[in-house]
């Protein structure tokens, strides 16, 4: 319990609290306009999906093309739950993204498989075919609306119970990330070879990074569904997936907080371009473009690791010091 | 018996007979070299005996049990580790993260532990540190724990690979021309921590070297490949006073 009050962990208990604080008072004094307080939802989903993905492209290495596939089965397993259940929302929506999550999270495993012999792009075309695959089912399948969509989803997202579930995924993929089965993960996507020889079980650590993200980015799914209160097998379509994808490349690969930080502005970006009709493609493109340059900045990553870490500092000012 | 007992192991790749014939017995505790020129096949030895290559024929067994077949996961569950020739560091990772990756089946706490900090966790993790602490002090790098290994300077990365070998805790220690790109004074060092390591760690050591001056310098036998034959194996001053060998390294 010592050990878990460290300056640190109150710092980011604090930082953790003045956030929601800030939105709650924002949203009680009237800050927000509709539109404003309508994307803190999807900020917060986005966040979870950004960073879900992170594990499996910044941290294992692997290309994967169909965050949207997992997303859109958790979705769809937990709606179908709370449509057919009649339970408060208190029990339900809890029981509704665990089952979206583990829904989500036998697919992981599925995909993960394949993934144990395909490399690099092989196993991206696999993972975009999974989506497409997903997409055209559920299109297709009577039983959950088909491409009408499913209707009558109860809204029970807010941005509270939003936010929560955003901070546990951040929590959970970052302790996990720092622990001992987050430096195999990241000695497989450094050298699968060197990984293998000082004995790291390769191939339970891939499949346990695409269980996990899967399971995260299910929960998202589950969130928008109740969000929204319908799903469209087209929401979940290459293009969602592909601006996930985005967002941890933007972030910096292996980056969480530059992951969060991406998710943020690239929901928010369209939407405060909107008035700017015909140019909004245009800025939102220089946008990411100038993002993508800052990021493969030298001066800009030791600023940035100076920032979130002081051990990286000292080796940031030594280097300094050995390259005058 | 031997530590490593290796009978008539050889592989063909295609056509190519890479390695034909390798016998070997390294007892424990041994510094053993492994030289011949380029292309002899030594370092498709290495591979047979950490199963990244799987041997066309023959056999080879640790500690009495034999492991011919066997992944190279298994092999380094059993108790083989080893550096790489082109070096194969966790790059992106720090130096000390090199080391606990080595580490990681030292301990055992479980996927809960880590993600929702649980005591064990927090255990476990002061071990690692401190076990990767008396390994990089060893090599010198401990004062570059946070760098990642890739900023590391090419002497320094070779350092690591073999403290990372080593945190794995292994029976035997195979290591692919440890001081490749080194100047003379660096290599000396590396000899000096070799010879430590073997000492101080109780370790058993097979190593490839290019250079048989330093190879004899350190090594109590050594086996020459050429065209993967073996051509020599002994004693250091026997074996390069071998006419055979003078000729294979100098020409006729
Ligand atoms: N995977 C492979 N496929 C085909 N041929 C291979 C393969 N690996 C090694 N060889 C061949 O086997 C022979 C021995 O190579 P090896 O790398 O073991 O030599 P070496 O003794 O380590 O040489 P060096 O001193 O240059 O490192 C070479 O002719 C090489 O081309
Ligand atoms: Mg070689």
């Amino acid at each position: 319990m010592k050990k878990l009050l460290t300056k640190k962990n109150l710092a980011a208990l604090l930082l953790i609290i003045a956030i929601y604080a800030l939105l709650f008072a924002c949203d009680h004094l009237g800050v927000f306009n509709r539109q404003s307080k309508a994307l803190l939802v999807p900020i917060g989903i986005n966040i979870m999906l950004a960073v879900s993905l992170s594990l499996l492209v910044g941290f294992l290495g692997e290309l994967s093309l169909g965050h949207a596939g997992f997303m859109s089965v958790g979705a769809y397993a937990g709606c179908m739950f709370t449509i057919h259940m009649d339970l408060p929302m208190a029990v339900e929506l809890p029981l509704a993204m665990l089952l979206g999550g583990v829904v989500a999270a036998v697919f992981g495993f599925l995909i993960g498989i394949p993934a144990l012999r395909l490399k690099g792009d092989y196993l991206a075309i696999v993972t975009l075919a999974f989506g497409e695959i997903i997409r055209s089912v559920l299109n297709n399948l009577g039983l959950v609306g088909g491409s009408g969509g499913l209707n009558g989803i109860p809204k029970y997202s807010n941005y509270t119970i939003v936010y929560v579930m955003m901070v546990i995924t951040i929590i959970v993929i970052a302790n996990l990330v720092h622990s001992r089965h987050g430096r195999a993960i990241c000695s497989i996507r450094d050298n699968v070879i060197a990984s293998e020889a000082m004995g790291i079980p390769v191939v339970y650590y891939k499949l346990m990074a695409f269980v996990a993200a899967a399971f995260f980015a299910g929960i998202a799914g589950v969130l928008y569904g109740h969000n929204l209160g319908i799903l469209k097998p087209s929401t979940f379509d290459f293009n969602k997936s592909i601006e996930i994808l985005v967002m941890v490349v933007m972030g910096g690969m292996g980056s969480l907080p530059g992951a969060v930080i991406a998710a943020i502005i690239i929901t928010v970006l369209p939407e405060a371009l909107r008035g700017l009709s015909d140019y909004r493609m245009l800025i939102y493109a220089v946008v990411l473009i100038a993002m993508m340059l800052l990021n493969n900045n030298a001066r800009f990553n030791s600023f940035k690791q100076r920032l979130f870490s002081k051990r990286a500092a000292r080796q940031g000012a030594q280097l300094t010091k050995e390259g005058e | 018996m031997a530590l490593l007992e290796v009978k008539n192991l050889g592989i063909s790749f295609g056509g190519l007979r890479a390695v034909d014939g390798f016998n070997v017995n390294i007892e424990k505790g041994a510094l053993y070299g492994l030289i011949g020129p380029n292309g002899a096949g030594k370092t498709t030895v290495f591979n047979m005996l950490t199963g990244v290559y799987q041997p066309t024929v023959g056999s080879f067994s640790l500690d009495g049990e034999n492991l011919t077949g066997k992944s190279t996961l298994e092999i380094a569950h059993k108790g083989i580790a080893r550096t790489f020739q082109n070096i194969r560091l966790f790059g992106k990772m720090t130096v000390q993260d090199n080391v606990k990756v080595g580490l990681h089946n030292h301990v055992k706490y479980g996927l809960a532990s880590g993600i929702f900090r649980l005591p064990g966790y927090f255990r476990d993790e002061k071990y690692l540190d401190e076990r990767a602490k008396e390994l990089l002090d060893v090599f010198g790098l401990y004062g570059e724990r946070d760098y990642l290994a890739s900023n590391l300077p090419y002497g320094k990365q070779r350092k690591l690979e073999i403290a990372r070998a080593l945190a794995t805790g292994p029976k035997l220690l195979l290591l692919d021309e440890p001081a490749a790109g080194m100047n003379p004074n660096e290599t000396g060092e590396l000899m000096e921590t070799i010879h430590f390591v073997r000492d101080t760690f109780d370790m058993t050591i097979l190593l490839i070297e290019h250079d048989m001056k330093l190879v004899s310098g350190i090594c109590e036998e050594i086996t020459v490949l050429n065209f993967g034959q073996m051509l020599a194996q002994g004693k250091p001053s026997e074996v390069l006073n071998d006419p055979k060998v003078i000729v294979a390294y100098l020409g006729e």
